[in-house]
């Protein structure tokens, strides 16, 4: 493999590693903040538990999150200098906002609440986990910001004597359009993380407690939490399912050929049927040998336009357009093909799409079974939920790998109501200085590390979850005067 | 205004608060198993930084984020010129994160333990290699007529660089002694005490050595004597300063020498960012490595409006945790096991 190569591959796996910890992060932020607003507003000792049980499973993930990021912000410069040169005028002033708006309070406020409990007034206390949640969630936006203009460059112009992109208006980058619908997207892909995670251990609790003993008034913390979850589901798979439509219609406008890949559509059709399975060479850059065998009519259009009877331009037709707008042939006189690989984009787009299909379904059983006060010692519902527990982490992933999938062989894809000069290649986007064998190092290194890390934060998260939301004692500010009283916290 | 020149500026100081703040913690983490003989006194000195050394570690990201805004040139030359010492510095950064949140995870005398030598050896490697970068900077590289690095790994470890390496390592050493010494209590804090004692007369030698034959051999400029000596003046203070017990002072002085240094470092420079030993002409400089004037005017005004707030509440933060720690605070541990009952 070539340096190229594997520079790809080095950011495909520390980027969805990162990415399957950070949803849960930012939305596990908010509900515990909002399970500790429940207990200083009722001092109801089962919010103090559910907060202090979550908030340790909230930690866990939190270091390895924070840990793995770091690699993203140096990355670029190592494996992707070429990339860094051409966009960095734009690209990097939301990498550094993010630091110095979103991380630093996010960070800063993580230490104050871990070791606050005894010695910030409650209501103090309270407000530093809702700055960490709301840092963690304004941090999603500069990385979205950032990641929207790779998809859809905005508020730039290109200088030919520099030969880079350089930015000529920051609100235009801020407010893209792409970013204000995926950031929305991400965010309630979050929450729906986070929500289906709240319920899924709760229901393993609630069912656990229910089959040795109904009566058990355990029960009833972890049929709130369940609740609590399943509502956060709700609303958030709302909110997937709008924002995920603006965000198709938006892409048909603005990356026509990853929606065309997304769908295997070969050939242009009016109306556009939408493809629930398709089979045959989807590998192959000539896709004339995809066939679809359950489609629903029209379905594609709608999709694409709002009308049902739109046209939806097919892969073969786009290549021609690409190749004349952006050019026929690379450097090297290779054709460039601009379709991006049909596997990964058409079946990860459904994934995505079917695996967050298990949290609605949770949702909907748990919020039925415990309907009026009722509890639940259903062991399938038991089950649901611990299969549910990983797919909308999967859902997300996969999510990711269609959008940063389906944007090649563009590193930077051009905007087709933009400037014609601001795109770049992902070929022509690596360090050119650095070597295979190098790259190679780093991607062995980065790829152990984190699956022994990875090990570490799975073993912790099932012990810590697998005991249960325990009896804590209620917080007490310290008294500063008796030097010998231990802290209520420390490593 | 020169927004490039200002923007270099800026990013001396975002280093500094990066060397400053995260120089104790490394300090603290590579003293662990010297200033604490049994796991209660190691939790004392963990616990010192332990609210504090995430945000003191963004102020790396926030550098590492400027420099891509504001010299996209410099960032994508200097990260995939020194690729295998940033390579490390990360993998230990990521292994120190997690080790210092996951070492109280579990209740057993091995897990602990093994956690302790992921703390302690994530932090020897970014305190030498943070001084290997930044001499090389100083001493500049070889690059081509594209700005790319055409030296090889082994260039960066040229006797300079090594000696740089060896300064950050004392510095930090004495830092986050003074540190220790200035927040703990009980036979921690005398441990941190002597061992500041030593230190920081050590990091006087090789920092003095080092700035010397960085200033006679690749300075730019000749003003930067006047960081070299403020430098100098700084370090001498501190090592007074710990022999009068005055931790306070001589944390401020110590301080001041690393901030002293890292002007020395960026003056230097100057007008260079990453000098080419080669070919003068091939250097990046703040002129050619700079983002457009808009991008910088638009980070200064983000800069101008946040660095405040952010030094606000970081302050706070130390205030809140200003109590020293000593052995009597550490409470007991009653974290889980994986052995169930």
């Amino acid at each position: 493999m070539e340096a190229l190569d594997l520079a790809r591959w080095q950011f495909g796996i520390t980027t969805v590693y990162h990415f399957v910890l950070v949803p849960l992060t930012i939305g596990l932020s908010t509900l515990v903040a909002i399970m500790q607003t429940m207990w200083f507003k009722t001092g109801n000792e089962k919010w103090l538990r559910l907060t202090k049980f979550y908030g340790k499973l909230l930690l866990i993930n939190f270091a390895l999150g924070v840990a793995t990021g770091i690699v993203q912000e140096f990355q670029f410069g190592m494996n992707w200098s070429e990339y860094s040169r051409f966009v960095g005028d734009v690209f990097g002033a939301p990498l550094a906002m993010e630091a110095l708006i979103a991380f630093f309070l996010e960070s800063t406020f993580l230490g104050l609440w871990i070791f606050g409990w005894d010695r910030l007034p409650r209501a103090v206390h309270l407000a530093t986990i809702w700055a960490l949640a709301i840092g963690s969630t304004l941090s999603a936006y500069f990385i979205i910001a950032a990641n929207s203009w790779m998809q859809h460059p905005v508020g730039a112009e290109y200088n030919p004597e520099t030969g880079r992109a350089e930015m000529n208006d920051i609100l235009a980058v801020l407010t893209n359009n792409t970013a204000l619908v995926a950031y929305p997207h991400v965010i309630s892909t979050a929450f729906l993380v986070a929500g289906t995670f709240v319920t899924g251990i709760a229901v393993f609790w609630m069912v656990k407690n229910a089959r040795l003993d109904k009566q058990d008034p355990e029960i009833a913390i972890y049929r709130t939490a369940a609740r609590f979850g399943a509502w956060v589901m709700i609303i958030a798979g709302a909110g997937i399912l709008y924002t995920g439509d603006e965000q198709a219609k938006l892409m048909f406008q603005q990356q026509p050929i990853k929606m065309a890949a997304a769908e295997a559509l070969c050939d242009t059709e009016q109306p556009a049927a939408f493809s629930i399975l398709s089979i045959g060479h989807l590998g192959a850059t000539d896709c004339n040998d995809v066939k679809t065998i359950i489609k629903i009519p029209g379905f594609l259009s709608y999709l694409a336009t709002g009308d049902w009877n739109a046209k939806v331009e097919g892969l073969n037709d786009l290549q021609p357009q690409y190749a004349e707008r952006y050019g026929a042939t690379d450097t090297s006189g290779e054709t460039i093909h601009y379709q991006p690989n049909l596997l990964i984009t058409y079946w990860s787009f459904r994934l995505m799409i079917g695996l967050a299909a298990f949290s609605a379904a949770l949702a909907l059983a748990v919020l039925w079974f415990t309907r009026r006060g009722r509890n639940t010692d259903q062991p399938w519902l038991q089950k649901l939920a611990l299969i549910s527990l990983p797919m909308p982490f999967a859902a997300a992933s996969f999510g990711w790998i269609f959008t940063e999938m389906g944007r090649q062989p563009f590193v930077v894809a051009p905007n087709p109501s933009g400037s014609d000069q601001i795109f770049l290649l992902t070929r022509y986007g690596y360090s050119t200085a650095v070597s295979a064998g190098t790259v190679l190092t780093s991607m062995i290194t980065f790829t152990v590390v984190y699956a022994v890390l990875g090990v570490f934060w799975y073993r912790l998260m099932h012990r810590y979850a697998s005991e249960g939301a325990s009896p804590v004692e209620e917080p007490v500010l310290r008294d500063d005067s008796d030097e010998s009283q231990p802290l209520s916290f420390a490593y | 205004m020169d927004f490039a020149l200002v923007w270099f500026i800026l990013l001396a100081v975002l280093w500094t608060g990066y060397l400053v703040l995260e120089g104790f913690d490394f300090g603290v983490g590579m003293l662990l198993p010297f200033a604490g003989r049994n796991n209660t006194e190691r939790r004392v000195a963990l616990n010192t930084i332990g609210p504090v050394w995430d945000g003191n570690e963004v102020w790396l990201l926030t550098a590492g984020g400027a420099t891509f805004a504001a010299f996209p040139e410099w960032y994508a030359t200097m990260f995939s010129g020194f690729y295998l010492p940033l390579l490390l510095i990360l993998v230990a950064l990521i292994l120190r994160a997690v080790a210092i949140e996951y070492r109280g995870k579990i209740n057993s005398e091995v897990w602990r333990r093994r956690w302790d030598m992921v703390i302690i050896g994530s932090a020897w490697v970014p305190s030498i290699l943070w001084g290997v970068a930044f001499s090389n900077l100083v001493r500049g590289v070889n690059l081509d007529a594209d700005h790319q690095y055409s030296g090889t790994f082994f260039d960066l470890l040229n006797p300079f660089a090594l000696l740089g390496g060896v300064v950050t390592l004392l510095l930090f050493l004495s830092h986050g002694s003074i540190f220790l010494a200035l927040k703990s209590d009980g036979i921690v804090r005398e441990r941190a005490e002597k061992l500041a004692r030593q230190f920081s007369l050590y990091a006087i030698v090789a920092a003095g050595a080092w700035a010397v034959w960085g200033q006679i051999a690749f300075a730019n400029a000749a003003w930067t004597w006047a960081a070299v000596a403020v430098a100098a003046v700084a370090l001498v203070i501190t090592w007074v300063a710990t022999g009068l017990k005055k931790f306070g002072l001589a944390f401020t002085a110590n301080a001041i020498g690393i901030a002293a240094a890292v002007v020395f470092i960026f003056g230097s420079l100057y007008p260079d960012v990453m000098p080419a030993i080669n070919d003068p002409a091939n250097s990046l400089t703040v002129d050619n490595a700079s983002s457009t004037d808009y991008t910088l005017k638009v980070m200064t005004w983000v800069a101008v409006i946040f660095t405040p707030i952010v030094l606000a509440y970081q302050s706070w933060s130390y205030w809140v945790f200003r109590k020293r720690l000593h052995v009597d605070h550490i409470p007991e541990h009653k974290e889980l096991t994986f052995n169930k009952g």
